[in-house]
């Protein structure tokens, strides 16, 4: 075969799409499940428990230290039949409802739960104020000569169109 | 007037919060140990390590755990400041060495001086899980009774020893085991 650029680009092209399929997958380990079920759960709760240190990553992401250590105590939990509620009471415990990315309802959480449910009430309601103080406005009455002068206006406009048009 | 007025109020109210938001450290999360028993546990110390040690030897003293790695540069900014607390000899020190290698953290400490009367060797990292440690330096203050007082995120200044932990140690001091 020979060595032409369109060959070296697709080199280049396939090369960059490995480095970026293996960056992805960095972050999870290879490991055993007795069931499917087990995976299953193991992949959601690392999914919806963030890593500390990156702020907006999850553990699955994560590729930090504290990350590999709680995907293994997570790993430790699933595959020792401990409930989904029982590992994230774990977390908890220890890092506080931050490390839930579904935080539970409760006194601090409540703006957060009921915030936007009252911004949308209150958007409905100043909308259908809206609408019904528009709809009882008084439509607007022209006096005779404010007829008379909008006539006018009109006419002299069609009259210039009209001229515009034989030019 | 209104109808300019209210996006007007709404949008300093925005304002307002954000400002709020930009002073506050995204790196700092409350502890939910704070107030709670000190986690137990027990671990080889690191100039002896056929000894262990757990919180428990420690009850009825004030006294603060300190999470370390020979790595950390927080750490390395606080050592000073900590080597000048453990002169004043006003509370007990205990590092955590966490996650790091033993070799490592002995050579640091030879070089630069020990703050610590006892360092625990946390190798695999499973006492930092239980104290919730994810950023190290961390410092955790502990009274008579076992329970964490104060935690503190970040390496240690003399403002916050001074300011902060110094006192309260000494109010601690003061109350019952």
């Amino acid at each position: 075969m020979k060595l032409t650029t369109q060959n070296c680009l697709s080199a280049v092209v396939l090369l960059v799409l490995c480095s970026l399929a293996v960056s992805v997958q960095a972050g999870v380990e290879v490991r055993k499940f007795s069931s499917d079920e087990q995976e299953r759960r193991y992949h959601k709760l690392i999914d919806e428990l963030r890593c500390l240190v990156c702020q907006n990553q999850n553990l699955a992401d994560s590729n930090s230290q504290l990350a590999q250590d709680l995907r293994d105590k997570v790993y430790q939990m699933v595959t020792t039949n401990k409930t989904d509620q029982e590992v994230a009471n774990y977390m908890v415990e220890r890092y506080g409802e931050y490390v839930l990315y579904n935080p539970p309802l409760n006194s601090i959480t409540s703006i957060l739960w009921i915030g936007p449910i009252v911004g949308l009430l209150v958007a409905i309601f100043l909308l259908l104020y809206n609408i019904a103080r528009r709809s009882k406005a008084k439509p607007v009455t022209l006096s005779e000569e404010d007829r008379k002068r909008t006539r006018k206006l009109l006419e002299d406009d069609s009259a210039d169109d009209q001229e515009d048009n034989d030019k | 007037m209104l109808k300019f007025l209210i996006p007007l109020l709404l949008f300093i109210t925005l304002i307002v919060f954000l400002a709020i938001g930009l002073t506050n450290d995204p790196r700092y999360i409350p502890s939910p140990l704070m107030e709670k028993p000190a986690p137990e546990f027990t671990l080889p110390r690191l100039y002896a390590p056929t000894a262990t040690f757990s919180p428990a030897l420690l009850k009825g003293k004030v006294w603060l755990l300190n999470a370390w790695t020979s790595d950390c540069v927080g750490c390395r900014q606080e050592h000073p400041h900590l080597l000048e607390l453990a002169r004043q000899d006003i509370v007990s020190l205990v590092g955590l060495n966490y996650r790091d290698s033993n070799q490592l953290a002995k050579s640091l400490l030879d070089q630069t001086g020990n703050p610590y009367r006892i360092v625990v060797t946390d190798t695999k990292g499973s006492v930092g899980i239980d104290y919730g440690v994810y950023a190290v330096p961390e410092t955790f203050l502990i009274d008579r009774k076992g329970i964490i007082r104060y935690k503190y995120i970040g390496p240690l200044g003399p403002d916050e020893i001074y300011g902060t932990l110094v006192p309260l140690i000494k109010k601690l001091k003061q109350e019952p085991a």
